[in-house]
């Protein structure tokens, strides 16, 4: 009886690495985050112009409330929508 | 003296020179209270994410200064008073929003650029 882990399987059983998130405000060292450049708060952004969760951005806690607070001025300059569809 | 920054819409109805004439109306306000103007940018007519009162479009205009802390107080007089003026905001600039502007200003690419990918 082969046991479980001495199943040699033809093809190695493909995983698909995916790939580490990172917050990339640590790792490019960027300090300040611009309320008024509207195309990279963009992409915090879903389609319907709601803030994403960290667990898709990625970013850490501190950088996360950053980003929100520098969308929720962009939102009160009318530089973002508060709800849209298909913002992108 | 801290740095501040204050964004301004002004309704889009508004001419040239009067659009002109209101910036220099402030930045003289900001200079007579003992301020100093850092840097003056008007984005001139940009059409709004969402309607204000009524209007599509407005006249952007960001002013950076840096003036003691209780002037706010009587510029936000002013522009209540103001009523060309749809909109406005003060931000205080903490030290690396000053740089981060200065970097911006000098060309220096930022790094927003970089994390595009």
């Amino acid at each position: 009886m082969a046991k479980a882990n001495e199943i040699k399987y033809l093809t190695a059983i493909k995983t698909e690495k995916r790939a580490k998130k990172f917050c990339r405000f640590k790792k490019y060292g960027i300090k300040y985050i611009d309320y008024k450049d509207g195309e990279f708060l963009k992409k915090f952004l879903n389609e319907q112009g709601k803030l994403l969760p960290r667990r898709i951005t990625g970013n850490s806690l501190k950088y996360q409330r950053k980003v929100s607070d520098a969308i929720k001025k962009a939102r009160q300059m009318a530089l973002l929508p508060y709800v849209t569809d298909l913002l992108k | 003296m801290n740095n501040y920054e204050l964004m301004v819409i002004f309704t889009p109805v508004l001419s040239e020179e009067d659009f002109k004439a209101a910036q220099k109306k402030y930045t003289a306000f900001v200079k007579e209270n003992g301020g100093k103007v850092v840097h003056e940018n008007p984005w001139g007519l940009k059409s709004l994410a969402y309607p204000i009162q009524k209007k599509t479009t407005g006249l952007y205009w960001v002013l950076e200064y840096s003036t003691p802390s209780d002037f706010n107080e009587k510029l936000q007089i002013q522009i209540l008073r103001d009523e060309t003026i749809l909109r406005f905001m003060i931000t205080k600039l903490d030290k690396y929003a000053v740089e981060y502007n200065n970097r911006k200003r000098s060309g220096v690419p930022s790094n927003n650029e970089k994390v595009e990918a």
